[in-house]
């Protein structure tokens, strides 16, 4: 037995694959769901810095002596958690579209 | 030390040593030698990954930084735990719908030239070197500080552990250890947590009340900016510290452990809870260090700061907390050099013997003999680099490695995904533009360069002014990926596969049979 990477002898017609409706639904719907999150951890994430940096306005006091800073922060946490939540509920929605490609337009 | 110390360092170290004899008999395949077969769980290789990421650097480095530098420290913990958003949300089930053993498999899924993977290997053996270097050097430390035994006889100690794991156990017996790792690592910091927070009344407001006046820095403590002073530094170390995870090969290895993409998301929500909890308590930690150990103390024993949490240990738990909090640093260190050895030890016997050399026509037993002595070879490497490193800070090795990690691999990771045009040219150019600007701009900035004699390997003054270049070199690693792939002669080389093919396969998971 050899492992190389099988290339080059594929019998599918991965263009048409691509091409197909049921397939560029899957990606567009994958994007649409993931492009909002991804640019707000980005941004939420690098906000942080500029905040700290260039103002004081999370120095203030938020609960007792803990300030907006470490509030911030936690949300941070809060947020990884969440949107990982989410995105496990969404792609198992996705699992069965992926299965439905392939039994449709591969094992047919 | 006190013989309780020595009971429960030596049943730490046994426990792992049994579970390297049980996973020895189940070790033939290479398959099994570098992902474990594919066997395992979800929670496990969530464990795993957790047992994986939670190194020397977050357990000491982080608890260390906050005790001295209050929410500065904190940094990392957030940077380190949204670089999983990024790996969830990007990079995991393309990765494991893509490739095999390695990284460079899954960007040789659709670059076949040998110069992508042998670039794709390159990296990977730098990382885990630099990666290794600094547990190594935090191991010696820790061995030292306990024991009292000189620095080098430590390195040698952890440095055959280490080897003992993979060369028996492979993946299996590196997962496992990593795995009961994790759970240890959480037990102590749990309970060193319980105990600071007991010491403060179970009053969470009240203790950043104390904390006030309780650090030479004051309020300044609870603010950003007592290391970071220049925003635009700081700025280039959290790039590094969230793109960084995405491109570590031991972590990216972790993908690959288990049966499929599905498998692959429902281990990233574990270590994600897992590795997010942990980060949460590193304040208990650093808080709990900076009050009842002191700045002064801290800095004696360590001016990194690296010994502040066993030292905390010691402070509220006594003998016994402080060498159980010892000994799980150590697992620590082990488990994840276990695991960094492992991936070295694949790019070259998987990536460089296997594919390039050999084409691929490789037995089982060849792979499975190439990847020990490969371990054997990277193992003795950074055993020797490290014996010459005990002044180097710790964790500038792994910041190093985390910047070399989002400059070289991650611009070619996304767009071997994500990008029609890339091509084989624009894949080389930015994974060795990444690495190379990454070096040379570390090697003339001021961790390396400082106008004070003997404080840094070069003594004056630095030519580039951030510690981590991460602000320069991971645009350009993505520059150099866009302009390879656009001024390269030839648009797709005839060892290309259709980005048709990888879209599909990506998204899907579906793989043709490999006969």
């Amino acid at each position: 037995m050899t492992n190389q990477v099988a290339r080059g002898k594929s019998t599918m017609d991965y263009e048409k694959l691509v091409q197909s409706e049921d397939f560029k639904g899957l990606v567009k719907r994958k994007q649409n769901f993931s492009r909002p999150y991804v640019v707000f951890f980005f941004a939420a994430y690098f906000l942080l810095p500029l905040l700290t940096g260039y103002t004081k306005i999370l120095e203030k006091p938020a609960i007792g002596a803990m300030t907006w800073t470490w509030i911030y922060a936690f949300s941070m946490f809060v947020m990884v958690w969440i949107f990982t939540s989410i995105y496990m509920n969404k792609a198992k929605q996705f699992d069965i579209e992926v299965d439905k490609i392939i039994e449709k337009n591969v094992l047919k | 030390m006190s013989w309780i110390s020595y009971v429960i360092f030596f049943a730490v170290i046994a426990l792992t040593l049994y579970i390297t004899y049980w996973a020895a008999q189940q070790t033939t395949t290479a398959s099994d030698f570098y992902t474990a077969g594919g066997s395992l769980t979800g929670w496990q290789n969530g464990m795993a990954i957790a047992g994986d990421y939670l190194s020397a650097a977050s357990f000491l480095g982080i608890a260390g930084a906050i005790s001295l530098n209050g929410f500065d420290g904190f940094y990392y913990s957030i940077g380190w735990l949204t670089a999983y958003l990024v790996v969830l949300f990007l990079i995991a089930e393309p990765l494991r719908n893509l490739g095999k053993f390695t990284m460079a498999d899954m960007i040789g899924a659709r670059f076949g030239a040998k110069k992508v993977r042998g670039a794709a290997a390159l990296n990977t053996i730098t990382i885990v070197m630099f990666y290794m270097l600094a547990q190594l050097v935090g191991a010696g430390a820790l061995i030292k500080l306990l024991f009292g035994i000189e620095y080098w006889i430590a390195v040698l100690i952890v440095g055959t552990m280490m080897l003992i794991y993979v060369l028996f156990g492979g993946m299996t017996a590196t997962s496992w250890v990593q795995i009961v790792k994790a759970i240890l690592l959480m037990l102590g910091t749990i309970i060193i947590s319980f105990l600071v927070l007991m010491k403060f009344n179970f009053n969470f407001i009240s203790m950043f009340e104390t904390m006030k006046t309780a650090t030479p820095h004051g309020e300044a403590f609870l603010h950003s900016g007592v290391v970071y002073t220049d925003t635009i530094g700081l700025i280039s170390v959290l790039i590094a510290l969230v793109l960084g995870t995405a491109g570590l090969p031991h972590i990216l290895m972790r993908f690959f452990t288990v049966k499929d993409a599905k498998t692959a998301r429902s281990s990233v929500i574990y270590s994600v809870w897992i590795i997010g909890i942990f980060y949460v308590l590193t304040i208990f930690l650093g808080f709990g260090a900076a009050k009842f150990v002191g700045a002064d103390a801290i800095i004696a024993e360590n001016a990194a700061g690296n010994m502040a949490a066993p030292m905390l240990a010691g402070v509220l738990g006594g003998d016994a907390l402080e060498s159980f909090v010892a000994a799980v640093a150590f697992a620590t260190i082990l488990a994840v050099v276990a695991g960094l050895v492992l991936s070295g030890a694949s790019a070259i016997a998987h990536d460089i013997y296997g594919q390039i050399f050999k084409n691929g026509n490789v037995t089982e037993k060849q792979q499975v003999n190439a990847a020990r002595w490969a371990s054997i070879a990277i193992g003795v490497f950074s055993i020797l680099l490290a014996l010459g490193s005990e002044k180097l800070n710790v964790a500038f090795l792994v910041s190093l490695a985390f910047c070399v990690a989002a400059s070289a691999n991650v611009p070619t990771i996304l767009l071997t995904i994500y990008w029609k045009r890339f091509n084989t040219t624009g894949a080389v150019a930015s994974m060795l533009t990444g690495l190379i600007v990454a070096l040379v701009l570390v090697a003339i900035s001021p961790s390396v360069m400082n106008p004070v004699e003997g404080a840094t390997l070069i003594t004056g003054n630095p030519i580039f002014p951030y510690a981590n270049p991460a602000i320069v070199s991971v645009p350009a690693g993505f520059l150099a990926a866009v302009i390879g792939t656009l001024v390269s002669s030839k648009r797709h080389e005839k060892d290309e596969v259709s980005y048709a093919e990888v879209r599909f396969k990506a998204e899907t998971g579906y793989k043709e049979l490999d006969l």
